[in-house]
């Protein structure tokens, strides 16, 4: 694979599924007594978080372990970013303590791109602003191909607050390369700019997709995180987004896009309910499908460190082989 | 063999010598385990270890009225050349039932060459669980160690010279059973 990455749409097909059967015999670590395997042994890897993060920085801390490199977590809070240090010496000075890998995550989008150019080790997008993170698309596509098998004609909804998600970008992008059909469901305020040129479908009517004329062939929900902050009144503390007011209320938001009781029945008995946490319920989904057997929550989280330990492996176990051979010995 | 020079390609084994190999292999595991009380399990490497295991399993089976559990130990993210030769597909690791820790565990590959497999093998396994005994079988013997390794059953001694490559076909894996040796080094 590229030495980097950054967006789910530089994988191609061929290299998105190798990363997926790789991390579906990483997943079976999980159950074992040793949880250690040798490949990154004497590798350093850097998390360099510029953006709060508890589950991604965890899920990539235990990845690197679990294959034996040694894992180093810098958080912007307490580095010399806060003393003005600038971002392009800030991972310059990080970068010549010799590590092998940055994962880096920013909230400024395309952050992480520009830090790729400056620096010679292979660095891994673990969120920039609302622009992308490819892991978690992996690890979705990875609950999906668990539960549905080959996503080729597949059909994916997800709902949310798209203009705000990285999430969206990059599933988009990697379950279109293998093969699913996606269609974007959030009101018109929440569908980004552009979203017109994106290899989806979209609509603004939650129940017109579940229960359409195409409504038999939904197979997979993804629900979206909706932040409080996006939406006007009635908020305690009273805070907002400073890019304004995207949904009139809460209860608006639930009834118009939340996964209900009512809405989880008009769901296809094989379809999965994905969320990439951590989720509102009673806002974007409701206690009864974030609790159902269909809920794919708790085996996203798992399937995060497995799909992590398969992109590190592919990424950095044979980065001094002159080309990465596929050939089985 | 015997001082000629292979012809590209030359089959030197077919199907039922194979079948012959993996019956005797059966049998002097039988021996071997009986003093155990069978305590043991076979764990094929794969890609052909595991179809290899699996036969020998079924032909102990047949001779001795015993399940011998089998199981397979994939050994790509031990192994000393990843870095050498870049990353690879994963095979799958599959416990045998009831574990390994306290058993005869018996290592079944194809072809025995450098060693480097199996001491991949064996760091493998101390992560899987403590087994009693560790011992090899392998199909095909061809020599040319790197490291203090030897088989404790040996289908066939075949000796090669290290430019050649052995090919160990599979009904499992490759549609028919055969052993070949061709001119020309391991891809």
């Amino acid at each position: 694979m590229s030495r980097h990455l950054l967006s789910a749409g530089d994988l191609s097909s061929d290299e998105a599924i190798a990363i997926l059967d790789a991390a579906k015999q990483m997943h079976a670590i999980q159950t074992r007594e040793v949880k250690k395997l040798p490949p990154l042994r004497g590798r350093t890897i850097v998390n360099l978080f510029f953006e709060d993060s508890t589950r991604t920085r965890s899920s990539f801390e235990i990845a690197g372990k679990w294959l034996s490199a040694d894992v180093i977590n810098v958080s912007a809070k307490g580095s010399s970013m806060s003393k003005g240090e600038s971002l392009r010496d800030t991972v310059l000075t990080v970068a010549a303590l010799g590590v092998d890998a940055l994962v880096v995550r920013h909230n400024a989008s395309g952050a992480v791109q520009r830090i790729a150019g400056w620096v010679s080790c292979p660095v891994i997008n673990a969120g920039d602003g609302t622009h992308e993170h490819p892991t978690q698309a992996l690890l979705d596509a990875y609950s999906l191909r668990e539960r549905l098998g080959d996503l080729t004609d597949r059909h994916v909804v997800i709902v949310g607050d798209i203009t705000h998600s990285r999430v969206a970008r990059s599933n988009v992008l990697l379950l279109t390369t293998l093969g699913a059909r996606v269609t974007l469901v959030a009101p018109p305020t929440l569908l980004p700019a552009g979203v017109g040129a994106w290899e989806c479908a979209t609509s603004w009517d939650l129940d017109a997709v579940l229960t359409g004329k195409a409504a038999g062939d939904v197979d997979a929900v993804m629900m979206l995180r909706v932040q409080r902050e996006r939406m006007g009144g009635g908020l305690p503390g009273g805070a907002r987004d400073p890019g304004g007011v995207f949904v009139p209320t809460e209860r608006e938001y639930a009834i118009g896009y939340g996964l209900s009781p009512a809405r989880l029945d008009l769901l296809a008995e094989h379809a999965p309910i994905l969320h990439p946490g951590p989720m509102n319920r009673g806002l974007e989904i409701s206690s009864v499908a974030a609790d159902s057997a269909r809920s794919m929550v708790l085996d996203q989280v798992q399937a995060g460190v497995a799909v992590r330990m398969a992109v590190l492996y592919r990424m950095l176990a044979g980065v001094d082989a002159p080309a990465l051979a596929e050939a089985s010995a | 063999m015997n001082g000629r020079a292979r012809t590209p390609a030359e089959t030197t084994l077919g199907a039922p010598d194979v079948a012959r190999i993996v019956d005797r292999m059966a049998h002097q595991i039988i021996e071997s385990i009986a003093k155990f009380g069978f305590d043991a399990a076979l764990l094929g490497i794969p890609t052909r270890g595991v179809p290899l295991a699996h036969r020998l399993s079924d032909r102990i089976k047949v001779f001795a009225d015993v399940a011998v559990p089998v199981g397979s130990v994939d050994v790509t993210l031990y192994r000393d050349d990843l870095r050498l030769r870049g990353v690879r597909p994963l095979g799958e690791t599959v416990e045998p039932e009831g574990g390994i820790t306290g058993k005869t565990v018996i290592l079944v590959d194809d072809v025995l060459f450098s060693g480097r497999t199996i001491r991949a093998a064996l760091d493998a396994l101390a992560d899987l669980g403590r087994p009693r005994a560790v011992q090899l079988a392998v199909l095909v013997d061809r020599g040319h160690r790197e490291l203090p390794i030897r088989a404790d059953y040996v289908g066939k001694n075949l000796p090669t010279s290290p430019r050649e490559s052995v090919r160990v076909s599979l009904a499992e894996t490759d549609g028919a059973d055969a052993v070949s040796v061709t001119e020309g080094a391991d891809a």
